[in-house]
């Protein structure tokens, strides 16, 4: 192909591309604004929306749907509406909820990429798009929850969840013995982001 | 959009390698489970990746797999399950 213009060099507060790949995706990203597909401030404006999602809203959801068994029922059925209720939007995404219970344990991974309910996590961590733990976890996954010290009993089915398509989920912990009346805000702090992808229970109050 | 299969029908996931992108991973080709829900329909991921525009639908199911089954040497209880989401066009009926 012809290439007879002039490049500007890339923005100088950016490190040199290392690799064609990257190289090519600063390409694709300066050919999106100079199209005008969006701005550069509607991108920033993004990537501080993405960033700022932290698994505190996820541990909004499991608090209420541990207080209230009405919620509860309501996630199950149509999950992005009931996290509107607390004035969460996953509408561009299909968030279904697992409920963990005394018979079934769950895990989720994506092993085609890394699909994650990101409006309620904020990003994943790097282990969760790691290639070990996309590979294993649906294979060996009473190994690899021992991993990350979470031993599930003989007696309770282990479930993965593979988030090849369209759905994005949500672990409902189980509640911890000794917190009966706690209130949600209280509750919350037992509820971890590994605890909502399945990797490792909610804490213990002792 | 009329669903080929309902829950509880016991399918078999097509057992195909085309080189194009498709969300349906390579371990889980040929297995037989059963439909634990049927999902929406959404745009074909073979179409979309290249600019298409998905179309006709197809229906999304969430299939339950048993994951001593699925893998000969699983070192796991004969309960565990596997859950996947298999677009209707990958999956066939199974007696």
């Amino acid at each position: 192909m012809a290439h007879d213009h002039h490049h500007p060099p890339p923005q100088p507060d950016h490190p040199e591309p290392k690799t064609e790949y990257e190289l090519l995706g600063m390409a694709l990203n300066e050919l999106l604004l100079e199209k005008g597909v969006f701005t550069a401030e509607e991108q920033r404006k993004t990537i501080e929306m993405l960033e700022n999602v932290t698994p505190a809203d996820g541990a909004k959801v499991v608090a209420r749907a541990w207080v209230d068994a009405d919620y509860r029922q309501r996630l199950q059925t149509d999950a992005p509406r009931a996290v509107a209720e607390l004035g969460i939007d996953h509408s561009q995404a299909n968030l279904t909820v697992l409920e963990n219970t005394p018979e079934t344990h769950n895990v989720v991974v994506c092993t085609l990429c890394s699909c994650y309910p990101r409006m309620l996590l904020g990003r994943p961590p790097a282990w969760y798009k790691s290639k070990p733990y996309r590979s294993r976890v649906v294979k060996e996954p009473r190994q690899v929850l021992a991993e990350f010290g979470t031993t599930i009993e003989a007696s309770r089915e282990v479930r993965v969840h593979d988030s090849t398509a369209e759905l994005r989920y949500l672990v409902i912990p189980m509640r911890p013995e000794n917190t009966e009346g706690w209130s949600e805000s209280e509750l919350s702090r037992l509820i971890t982001r590994d605890s909502m992808i399945g990797v490792a229970e909610a804490r213990s109050p002792n | 959009m009329m669903a080929r299969f309902s829950e509880g029908d016991r399918v078999k996931i097509s057992r195909r390698y085309p080189a194009a992108h498709h969300r349906v991973p390579n371990y889980a080709k040929g297995a037989v489970g059963y439909v634990e829900r049927v999902c929406d329909a959404f745009g074909q991921p073979e179409s979309l990746a290249v600019g298409g525009d998905g179309k006709p639908l197809q229906t999304l199911y969430r299939v339950r797999l048993n994951q001593s089954l699925l893998w000969p040497d699983y070192r796991g209880e004969t309960e565990d399950t596997l859950d996947i989401e298999i677009f209707e066009h990958w999956l066939e009926a199974e007696e």
